[in-house]
């Protein structure tokens, strides 16, 4: 159990200044998820024009795996379209699988790949794309 | 009391996690289990399985006595006074929901109130949020005094002669407050109310006497006790029991059906429908008698001894938040470590061996309470020592060290 693979420097640099962070005021489409078994909450907002994300932001209390990964899931979201979103989304489940997948759309995603040998963290750092899978199926 | 002899009981703890000797610091969400409580389990499966109380044979007897061996043992652990008086049941969450569901239901209506806690667990929270609902009743809460026990000026305030049922824990699972329930069952039975205790973190660790308590339900789990998951019961006064409709039908719980009409069993039968766990009520058993040889008084003793060991440990370390009253507290110490989130404290824990709760503990009102989403917790039973308490607190020195570098 290496802790270093877990706590990669980009990941605590996300975690210690995270982007994206706050919320909009203009039409978003807003989901709140929570972990009810850990107590971790998220709201992610989603600025949409046709099928297009064009802006994400989020805010919410939680680890630096699960605030980290919220990061860098609303940068590299951020530009794609719902399917591009989508196809990224089932990228990363595999990565939680411990299966390879590049992000080449924002490649700090890949420094999450250690969660995978953390099981208990898995659902940390899946909040946040769970959130977006959630906010692309009630638009779709 | 030799701990290096009791904890040899217990072969989970007789390994190493993560290149470590397992520290077990979570015992409060469940116990690890004795040598005597697994062999007796598998004992009964190897020679005496048979459902219970229909057979017409030896083995059906043998299940049958086991089973009802397990209910008077239980009984005479909580020195209730008669067996009808335990009813089987999943564990604490099902013993509550059953009192709930079935007692305050049928007797709370509009105007009525329902006492209980902000510390409650989620457990005796919502049956008690929902049966008000149901009948129109308001669920009131005792406050908490700054350091999160209860005060009886509070309690005196809070309880009324519209009060039907007052429903608090006997030891907060993240506060490790002991509650005064001999004092607050006695305000409620002034204003004619029932009192409802969980035990869920009282029964492993603390002397029950329901009698001397005079409480009128009190429910427990047997995991928490050395015993299995899946066991634990309901104590209920027989007179009380006696007037509640099961919630459950079928099985065991039947006296005579009829196309239109049934009747029901004798307490306690009527409310343990369908095939009852019976390796779990005999493991429970030989829980207790391991409890019971090593003896309560013991256990809270070495239990006091080293939340207050952990308390002190705790409280000296820099930047740590400890929460809970300083005193009269068993068995566990909730914190937070500087800003680290708990989660990411559990996870250098656990790469060091040792093994904390981390989270809201199904205690989301408490948290709020706190001013905080999440805490750790450290939960202490017969099985750990002062060294373990050490471990922690070295292992806690290396996470602060190594966040220290991480988020600066």
């Amino acid at each position: 159990m290496q802790l270093d693979d877990l706590y990669r420097r980009v990941i605590m640099d996300h975690y210690k200044n995270p982007r994206n962070r706050g919320t909009m005021d203009n039409e978003a489409v807003t989901i709140n998820l929570n972990n009810p078994t850990c107590g971790d909450r998220i709201q992610l907002q989603l600025q949409v024009e046709e099928g297009v994300v064009k802006d994400a932001r989020f805010t919410g209390e939680g680890c630096s795996i699960s605030m980290s990964s919220a990061s860098m899931m609303t940068e590299a979201v951020k530009g794609k379209t719902f399917g591009e979103a989508q196809a990224m989304a089932e990228k990363f489940s595999a990565l939680m699988k411990g299966e390879p997948a590049e992000f080449e759309e924002y490649e700090e995603i890949e420094a999450l790949s250690g969660v995978n040998k953390f099981p208990a963290r898995i659902k940390c750092a899946t909040l946040a794309w769970n959130a977006l899978r959630k906010g692309i199926e009630q638009q779709q | 009391m030799n701990i290096q002899a009791i904890k040899e009981q217990f072969p989970i703890l007789q390994q190493e996690v993560n290149g470590h000797p397992l520290v077990y610091l979570d015992s409060a969400a469940s116990s690890q289990k004795p040598r005597s409580v697994i062999d007796a389990i598998s004992r009964y499966y190897e020679t005496d399985h048979s459902n219970v109380h229909r057979g017409v044979h030896t083995l059906g007897s043998r299940a049958t006595e086991a089973y009802e061996g397990a209910r008077e043992k239980v009984a005479s652990f909580l020195n209730a006074a008669h067996p009808e008086e335990i009813v089987f049941t999943r564990g604490t969450t099902t013993a509550l929901n059953l009192v709930a569901s079935s007692y305050a239901r049928s007797v709370c209506k509009e105007g009525d109130e329902i006492v209980i806690t902000p510390m409650e667990h989620h457990s005796n929270l919502i049956p008690w949020q929902q049966a008000a609902k149901a009948t129109g009743a308001t669920l009131k809460y005792i406050p908490l005094q700054p350091d999160g026990s209860l005060s009886l000026a509070d309690v005196e305030k809070t309880i009324t002669p519209n009060t039907k049922v007052v429903s608090v824990t006997y030891v907060s699972n993240v506060l490790g407050v002991v509650n005064p329930i001999k004092e607050i069952t006695a305000i409620a039975h002034r204003n004619g109310a029932v009192m409802v205790v969980d035990g869920a973190q009282s029964t492993a660790h603390l002397k029950i006497d329901v009698q001397d308590l005079d409480c009128d339900f009190y429910a427990f789990s047997g995991h928490k006790m050395c015993g299995p998951t899946g066991i634990g019961a309901l104590y209920g006064k027989k007179s009380l029991l006696e007037k509640m409709e099961p919630i459950e039908y079928g099985g065991e719980m039947i006296d005579f059906v009829d196309l239109y009409e049934s009747t029901w069993k004798d307490v306690p039968y009527r409310f343990e429908g369908g095939t009852p766990i019976i390796a779990g009520a005999v493991g429970l058993g030989a829980a207790i008698d391991f409890l019971q040889q090593i003896g309560l008084d013991e256990i809270d003793k070495h239990e006091r001894r080293l939340a207050a060991y952990a308390y002190d440990k705790l409280t000296a370390m820099d930047g740590i938040t400890v929460y809970g009253p300083s005193s009269n507290r068993v068995g566990l110490v909730t914190f937070n470590l500087g800003d680290i989130h708990p989660h990411d404290v559990a996870t250098v824990l656990d790469s060091e061996g040792v093994a904390v709760r981390a989270g809201h503990h199904c205690c989301q009102p408490l948290m709020r309470w706190l001013n905080v989403s999440a805490t750790a917790r450290a939960s202490f039973y017969l099985y750990n020592t002062e060294e373990d308490i050490d471990r922690l607190a070295d292992a806690l020195l290396k996470t602060k060290e190594f966040f220290g570098h991480a988020i600066g």
